[in-house]
């Protein structure tokens, strides 16, 4: 898993790149919350296109990254994820909380 | 299409990939879409996570197995390990309920199972490790083979 952070003013886009599962859910993690550190970034977006399989693992990181950045009174935007993604993250109701943009 | 493979391998994160890719391209010998391919890795990813973190706790001394079957259009799958078990089987199954809520968990990992194959049972007990066996048909079965 490769994580690539841009920022752009208050927001910060997030491309995650290769697999994510439980083996590299802690790096993800990890990296997320590194660029989620200075509390003057508000929203974030996670640009899924490059992500090739992810598991409930990921839903996990996504919904504690989530709570994270709605504490801070900021939105939380999933860009892009591939067929297999969006329908995991479909049926666990992701999308009740988090807007998708892109198909 | 018959065929029948085991394998076995240590409680060790990395082989959550491993296992993926090994019962996909096992089970692509009965032709599964796109779709139906990355179902069956989910729930094989799903069921090896359970046994690493659940039933071994994250060490590595355990032992997961995986055996899996195909016959005509059908899937079989059965993953268990040898860990401590699980207490109360309709608790684990339950959406969003994790015995781990510290560490980012969804809790969705049976319901990710149920919902993305066909059928899904558990069989476990505390002390006695677990076992999940799941199934899945395929729409089609195409035969890519040579006729020759």
């Amino acid at each position: 898993m490769q994580l690539l952070g841009t920022r752009q003013g208050g927001a910060m886009l997030v491309r995650l790149i290769g697999e994510l599962d439980h083996h590299s859910a802690v790096k993800t993690r990890e990296e997320l919350d590194a660029y989620l550190r200075d509390e003057s970034v508000k929203n974030l977006t996670l640009d899924l296109s490059s992500l090739t399989f992810m598991d409930s693992s990921g839903i996990g990181v996504i919904i504690g990254r989530y709570k994270l950045i709605n504490g801070r009174g900021g939105t939380l935007t999933i860009q892009k994820p591939a067929p297999n993604v969006d329908k995991l993250l479909r049926m666990s109701g992701v999308y009740g909380i988090v807007r998708k943009v892109g198909s | 299409m018959d065929n029948e493979m085991v394998i076995r391998f240590k409680s060790v994160s990395q082989n959550e990939g491993f296992a993926r890719v090994v019962v996909g391209a096992f089970a692509a010998q009965i032709n599964p879409t796109l779709e139906e391919l990355s179902d069956i890795k989910m729930a094989v990813s799903e069921a090896v996570t359970n046994s690493i973190i659940h039933g071994y706790g994250n060490a590595p001394g355990g032992v997961v197995e995986i055996r899996a079957r195909l016959s005509g259009k059908d899937l079989y799958l059965e993953i268990s390990d040898e860990g401590k078990g699980i207490a109360d089987i309709a608790k684990a199954r339950e959406p969003f309920y994790t015995s781990c809520p510290e560490m980012d968990r969804s809790g969705m990992g049976f319901t990710v199972m149920e919902t993305f194959m066909d059928t899904m049972e558990v069989q476990s007990g505390l002390g006695q490790g677990t076992t999940v066996r799941m199934t899945k048909r395929v729409a089609a079965e195409q035969s890519l083979d040579a006729q020759c």
